[in-house]
């Protein structure tokens, strides 16, 4: 177990351990308590990380700088979508290939995490690992032994407003197995307004990476984040990405995750509603195919009287390929009159394809409106019928039943760039779509 | 050439696929020629719905004799989009909600699809719209109704009237209505039947199916047939339809609701 062994703070700090490296200690003891996770885990039930538990991994930085070029980033920009881009080749930061993050607008700043644990530990101290210290999760312990190193701050003073959003854009390049754990911290002061996109691409098909991604969210009151989680890893690579969010009264946080690629992929979202009147939009889209294994873990804890939780995911499952979906709301006593919804919808479109979904509600107030639903099906026969009926063949039919299926929760998502993005993405994985146009508006 | 047959049913019997054996149609026999309005009436049951959805390609049914002609070509190898694509257009009974996918949407791509299949280029967005409009106006469809998911939150009479506005936007040869009286009241029925009427040019030919009378008042049909139990028991004029407004399906050993109220004197 490589991975855990560095034992100075890679902050670089000199003096008596800084507050990261308290948090790094916590991490190592905590997956030292933990271990890797095994199918006896009930949060683990439906997926075996052996495989990654297994692989040797290298360090990020340990090879050569890989070559990667401005045209390859060209190839994963979303088109018309202004945005400052940090680019991070298989785990190391490349200025050279990222924007200049400096033109966000008034009292926005974003900046490496190392960077900012030395020259702006005011915004962290007291707020990263907070959200993460005491997990049960041993990939959130692994990423609490690795803070420091690697990742992204974005701050915003009270009030402020970013003027474009961050892009992370994550590339996987190298076949041989590299395993990276960024910390991004987002810091929304009272009202202020951000957007935060994580971008996980790779540049080979059989390029093999882990990343075990944090992202702490800290959304004063009357603030405003929009989280994008966009994962195109290869279908060799292994993610657990973990958004970890604390909500403050009157904020609204949307979290869309949109899941494409990967072996592996275990996603958690776990927002916190510890002020009053606050509101989270849970977005997501899970599309597997051949063997690939995606499994989504929400966890929505309403810690406050009067907020509102929107829990939507959808998932899309073809060929041997498995979903899993576990939805928790947990409803302190002190959440009065929290309002939560939850639905996880699920199409399968072949016999072997499988979906493991399970609710789990916690309510300890008596006065709350919670509702899940969950479905799965297939393609509506008669639907496809109809659309037959009208001159449409079955294969375009069934393509634009799919997509539709799909495309509902693009038009959550306040960024139209992505929404075209990740229609046209959605069109080139669906057989027969070829002929198919859908506008968005 | 022009009086050739748009449709020809020959002794076609049809069973369901699933359970080979509850045969459903008994040997019907129907030409419905260029102009031609004809009706199939009968009582539920009868196997009306079932010859409907046949013709347009529906799977659930299976074939065992006969054989249907659609502009002389035999159907049996077709699927329903190569008979939508040729001029055959059912309109639904129930037509079904479509959940995202609107229907402009719905439509450009079955224009599309008939304009691929006729080996034609992709009409431009200009030329689209136009024609929507022109249709919209005929069928009389506010045209913001294709800014909504097809059939999604529409009322009873509102989808049946997407359902003509279909056909006409795809310039349906043979329009098959299944049953879209039901569910209308007479102000939907009368602007359902004017749109029908106006797509009447002495080329087109269209089958009614209905358990009532009424439709037939505002669509007068050239022939009518009786369907009972699987098979034609009567054919004749409009005359007909009148006849089973007066006498039901008695006449025809047919008694409709016999298991709530059975006449008087009837034994077990």
């Amino acid at each position: 177990m490589t991975t855990l062994d560095a034992d100075r703070c890679a902050c670089g700090c000199t003096d008596a351990p800084c507050f990261v490296d308290a948090l790094r200690q916590l991490g190592r003891q905590r997956f030292d308590e933990l271990g890797w996770p095994t199918r006896r885990d009930e949060s683990w039930r439906y997926t075996d990380v052996s495989p990654i538990a297994n692989t040797q991994w290298r360090e990020p930085g340990d090879a050569l700088p890989a070559d990667v070029y401005p045209a390859d980033v060209a190839r994963f920009a979303i088109p018309d979508l202004d945005a400052v881009t940090l680019v991070f080749v298989d785990g190391v930061f490349r200025p050279e290939l990222s924007d200049d993050a400096s033109d966000l607008g008034a009292g926005v700043t974003c900046t490496l995490l190392p960077e900012a644990v030395r020259e702006r530990a005011s915004w962290l101290d007291g707020r990263i690992g907070t959200l993460t210290s005491e997990t049960d999760d041993a990939f959130t312990a692994m990423s609490n032994a690795r803070a420091g190193e690697l990742g992204v701050v974005l701050h915003a003073n009270a009030g402020a407003r970013a003027a474009k959003p961050v892009r992370v854009l994550s590339i996987a390049s190298d076949p041989t197995p590299v395993a990276a754990h960024p910390r991004h911290v987002i810091i929304a002061g009272k009202g202020a307004g951000v957007t935060f996109i994580e971008h996980s691409v790779c540049l080979a098909d059989d390029a093999v990476s882990f990343t075990n991604a944090v992202t702490e969210v800290f959304a004063d009151d009357g603030a405003k984040v929009e989280h994008y989680f966009l994962e195109q890893d290869s279908e060799r690579a292994f993610n657990v990405s973990t958004l970890a969010i604390r909500q403050g009264a009157s904020s609204d946080v949307h979290s869309h995750t949109i899941l494409l690629g990967g072996r592996l992929v275990r996603n958690n979202v776990m927002p916190t509603l510890i002020g009053e009147d606050a509101h989270c939009l849970i977005n997501g889209l899970y599309v597997g195919q051949g063997r690939q294994h995606l499994d989504n873990a929400m966890r929505v804890r309403h810690a406050a009287p009067n907020c509102r939780s929107r829990q939507h995911y959808k998932g899309i499952m073809n060929d041997r390929s498995r979903g899993v979906f576990t939805g928790r709301i947990i409803v302190d006593p002190v959440a009065q009159q929290t309002d939560a919804i939850q639905s996880n919808r699920n199409m399968l479109l072949s016999d072997d394809a499988r979906i493991n979904a399970r609710p789990q509600l916690e309510i300890y107030a008596d006065d709350v409106r919670c509702t899940h639903g969950c479905t799965t099906g297939r393609v509506d026969d008669e639907l496809v019928f109809y659309f037959r009926s009208r001159g449409i063949p079955e294969n375009v039919s069934r393509a634009m039943l799919i997509y539709a299926f799909a495309a509902e929760g693009f038009e959550r998502m306040s960024l139209k760039p992505v929404r075209r993005l990740l229609a046209a993405e959605m069109i080139a994985k669906l057989p027969g779509a070829q002929g198919l146009s859908i506008e968005l508006d | 050439m022009s009086n050739a047959p748009l449709l020809q049913i020959e002794n076609l019997h049809a069973r369901l696929a699933d359970d080979p054996s509850v045969e459903i149609l008994r040997g019907i026999d129907l030409t419905i020629r260029p102009g031609e309005v004809h009706s199939i009436m009968g009582p539920n049951g009868s196997g009306k719905s079932t010859l409907a959805q046949l013709l347009a390609g529906k799977e659930d049914y299976e074939v065992t004799d006969g054989r249907i002609l659609f502009m002389g070509q035999d159907v049996e190898d077709l699927g329903p989009d190569d008979r939508a694509n040729m001029g055959m257009f059912l309109a639904f009974q129930y037509p079904v909600e479509v959940p995202g996918v609107s229907a402009m949407q719905f439509l450009k791509a079955a224009v599309n699809a008939k304009r691929a299949f006729a080996g034609e280029a992709e009409m431009d967005a200009g030329s689209l719209i136009r024609h929507f409009r022109a249709k919209a106006e005929q069928i009389n469809v506010p045209f913001d109704m294709l800014k909504r998911n097809a059939n999604e939150g529409f009322s009873g009479g509102e989808r049946k009237r997407f359902e003509i506005y279909q056909m006409a936007v795809l310039d349906a040869q043979l329009g098959i209505l299944d049953e879209t009286d039901s569910g209308l009241d007479i102000d939907a029925l009368r602007i359902v039947s004017e749109g029908v009427n106006s797509m009447r040019d002495g080329m087109r030919g269209f089958l009614l199916i209905t358990h009532y009378q009424r439709l037939l008042e505002y669509i007068v049909p050239d022939f009518v047939h009786v369907l009972v139990n699987g098979k034609f028991v009567k054919s004749g004029g409009k005359e007909l339809a009148l006849e089973l407004e007066q006498h039901g399906y008695a006449p025809f050993g047919v008694h409709e609701h016999a298991a709530i109220a059975p006449p008087a004197g009837a034994s077990a």
